[in-house]
């Protein structure tokens, strides 16, 4: 019989701690086909932030490094710069990168730092326990905007891809979803695009996801995906929104 | 002070080079084989206020590089004279720059010697001297550095590439030297 | 004999890391440090190596974390509350038992505080000024040449016992010159570490540096292992291969008050002890090199024979609750203190021993 689906050689075989139907294992697995096709597992070394996915490194068989909260940019920095020839790549969520990574992210971007990142955004702070991200939606409920999120007091969901996109530094930033099948084909390249970009030298790749979070929104996951479809969508717009890499565009 | 250490404070604006003129003697003092220390204000006071730096020059190794009595005083503006005379050992000196300072209340139990720093800069043709003209006022009351010591470690300390400003630095320690007794 | 050179303490240290393999630096402004990072800006190309200003003081310690799990030797530098900020940073480096060396060239605090010379920030540095069991060693240099000399050994030690360093200075000694003899360079490879992050490579298993141990039985099974690694490090400096730079002693042996005081202080009591005997009063001193591990057994020793001591600090008392748990009650230890960026004079101190001296 023919094997028609396997795992990943870059990945581990460990089961996911990740809630069902949670999005985080999907897109491990698109960021460790990217690797294993542009073969860069004997050189890639990961960082995982805090936050759901702050076991990452367990699902990847690649060195890691596991950062505090908020700091992944600095440290992929540090390694990068120590060790020019790696590739190297962050993995955080929103709170780890749009809330207290902030400045780590943009300065990161702005150096040029040639690495890649993996932003995945549900809007909303998964490990906690549901608390309200920088991302959430106006009027989203959460453990800490059980009202709803209200402008006036919280502001607005940050757009990060479209915030790095004003810089000068970075060479490929762009948003993309796994909620349909050609959704999902599309990350893919992109996600793709982001390392290849780093494997040519080129500089700052960056790739928000924008994701579900089942457990803390209250949903199925299929009815995840739908509301993510009816309103992250028109929030956070799937697109590039920079993109110097020279690679024939994705889509 | 012990035998065979100078304690010397030096104060003036910022900008009248008084960290360079420590770090003259500092660094001829190191090359004539002497044990030295350099310790500066720094800070927003470096930022156009006045700027001070202690030196000492040593026949023994240097315990304590602060200073609170020091053996000279070199005063480049009114601030400065103001600001230390009034911790100078008994027996000690002060030199003030009097093309800027217009006199120096006596102490009975110090000396006291006027050098018209800037006005002799001037005269030589270069302002920025003023602080090695007290250079050499200076070496003509140290028991530890001699006037030949300096001129022979000059070069070293400020590598000139035009010959003229070599010479406009020889003129001014001269001059130093030559304007107190 | 190598030349001497007139150098600031601050640039002592920047070349004193090159000197022993350090090609990394981050870091980020603050007064009274900045002769540091400037100098290693203009030095570290000259030698192939990476210069970074990061954006806070948080982005350089986390970039110290990322370097150094690769294995290169790699250093930081700021002044008291620029270090207040790396704390979070130096937790996770001792947890994950990375090598490295930290520059605390301290200011007046609590708060901004000011920019002059103090020693306030002795618990911080000794405590481990973050979350967690966990100890930095600490290098007091008293000189430029020391500033030189242990900024060699920190990387050292910094590798022998993975674990950051941290070099506690302060605004005088960073900021003042001396004649200073620089020390051969050290070859370097940080391809000869073990367990470092380099990409997993022919390797069969790949390497992890975390500092995670969700499970109860497996965190405390870490933090014991610590714990008798600080005790080997302590006992290191106590009696093995690193005691010559657990403390300096001078004219203890027939001291009948013993000074105690580390850093730009010692060097003022050095002073204070030559007046002291010159009146014939017995004084002597103990100067801590490594303020951790502490001269703990020295000091113990010493308190048996002297009959009392005195500590002296920029502080309003700090490591005098060191030496007052060495000397265990058995004689008076009195302590002298000044902050705010104030040093205490030689004529000030004599007077407090005056005062001890009639007392006994």
């Amino acid at each position: 019989m023919n094997k028609v689906f396997s795992r990943p050689k870059c990945m581990s075989n460990t089961p996911y701690h990740y809630c069902p139907g949670c999005d985080h294992g999907v897109i491990h697995r698109l960021v460790a086909e990217s690797i294993d096709e542009l073969e860069l597992a004997s050189r890639t070394i990961g960082v995982a932030p805090v936050g759901c996915s702050v076991f990452a490194y367990d699902y990847f068989d690649l060195d890691f490094n596991s950062a505090a909260h908020g700091r992944a940019p600095a440290v992929a920095t540090g390694i990068k710069r120590a060790r020019p020839d790696s590739i190297v790549f962050t993995y955080q969520g929103d709170g780890d990168l749009a809330a207290i990574g902030t400045g780590e992210i943009i300065h990161a971007a702005n150096r040029g730092e040639k690495i890649t990142v993996i932003f995945v955004n549900n809007a909303i702070y998964g490990m906690t326990g549901g608390q309200m991200a920088p991302t959430s939606l106006i009027g989203m409920k959460t453990a800490t905007s059980p009202y709803g999120r209200d402008a006036a007091t919280m502001g607005y969901p940050i757009k990060i891809s479209e915030m790095l996109a004003t810089l000068e530094s970075p060479v490929y930033i762009a948003r993309v979803a796994v909620n349909t099948p050609a959704n999902l084909m599309k990350a893919k390249r992109v996600i793709k695009n982001a390392f290849q970009c780093q494997k040519d030298g080129k500089g700052f790749s960056f790739v928000e996801v924008v994701s579900i979070c089942p457990t803390n929104w209250g949903k199925t996951p299929i009815d995840s995906h739908k509301w993510l479809a009816e309103h992250m969508l028109p929030v956070f717009p799937l697109g590039t929104f920079k993109d110097k890499t020279g690679i024939e565009k994705a889509d | 002070m012990q035998q065979g250490t100078e304690e010397i404070i030096m104060a003036g604006f910022g900008g009248q080079g008084i960290l360079f003129l420590g770090k003259v003697l500092a660094q001829a003092g190191m090359i004539m084989g002497h044990h030295v220390s350099w310790l500066p204000s720094y800070g927003p006071e470096m930022r156009g206020g006045t700027a001070n730096c202690t030196v000492i020059l040593s026949d023994h190794p240097i315990a304590s590089p602060i200073v609170a009595e020091p053996d000279t005083l070199i005063a480049m503006n009114r601030p400065s004279v103001d600001r230390f005379q009034g911790k100078v050992k008994p027996g000690g000196l002060i030199l003030y720059n009097s093309s800027l300072i217009d006199q120096v209340k006596q102490r009975d139990d110090v000396r006291v010697a006027a050098v018209p720093a800037s006005a002799i800069a001037d005269e030589i043709g270069s302002p920025r001297v003023a602080n090695l003209v007290m250079v050499g006022a200076y070496l003509k009351n140290s028991g530890i550095l001699k006037f030949d010591d300096v001129l022979k470690t000059l070069p070293s300390i400020i590598p000139s590439k035009k010959k003229e400003m070599s010479q406009v630095n020889i003129d001014a320690l001269k001059r130093g030297f030559d304007s107190v007794h | 004999m190598a030349d001497k050179i007139l150098m600031k303490g601050n640039e002592a240290i920047g070349e004193a890391a090159i000197l022993a393999g350090c090609r990394h630096y981050f870091g980020y402004p603050i007064t009274p440090q900045s002769e540091l990072p400037a100098y290693l800006a203009k030095r570290l190309p000259e030698v192939e190596g990476v210069f970074l200003q990061a954006e806070s003081e948080i982005g350089a310690i986390n970039m110290v974390y990322g370097a150094a799990s690769t294995g290169a030797r790699v250093m930081t530098s700021s002044s008291s509350p620029g270090v207040s900020l790396k704390q979070e940073g130096i937790s996770y480096l001792a947890a994950a038992e990375l090598p490295c060396v930290l520059v605390n060239v301290t200011r007046g605090g609590p708060g901004l505080g000011n920019i002059a010379p103090a020693q306030a920030d002795y618990y911080q540095a000794t405590r481990g000024g973050g979350h967690g069991d966990y100890r930095t060693l600490v290098f007091a240099p008293n000189s430029v040449q020391e500033m030189a000399d242990l900024t060699i050994k920190a990387f050292d030690a910094a590798d022998r016992f993975k674990s950051p360093v941290l070099i506690l200075s302060d605004g005088v000694l960073g900021q003042m010159m001396e004649p200073v003899v620089l020390p051969d360079p050290v070859v370097f490879d940080p391809d000869t570490k073990e367990g470092t992050l380099t990409g997993k490579g022919s390797r069969k298993k790949r390497n992890l540096v975390t500092t995670i141990f969700l499970d109860a039985d497996q965190l405390e099974e870490h933090n014991w292992h610590l714990y008798q690694k600080y005790q080997f490090v302590t006992d290191e400096f106590d009696h093995g291969s690193w005691k010559d730079y657990s403390c300096e002693l001078h004219q203890t042996d027939d001291a009948d008050i013993i000074l105690v005081g580390y850093g730009i202080i010692a060097r003022i009591l050095k002073t204070v002890v030559e007046k002291c005997r010159k009146r014939g009063i017995k004084a002597g001193l103990i100067r801590p090199i490594s303020l951790w591990p502490f001269p703990t057994r020295i000091i113990s020793e010493l308190s048996k024979k002297t009959k009392s001591m005195m500590v002296v600090e920029m502080s309003t008392g700090q490591m005098v609750d060191d030496v007052k748990l060495a000397v265990e009650g058995r004689i008076p230890v009195y302590f002298y203190g000044r902050t705010g960026g104030n040093i205490p004079s030689s004529f000030e101190i004599l007077n407090e021993i005056d005062k001890i001296v009639r007392i006994d």
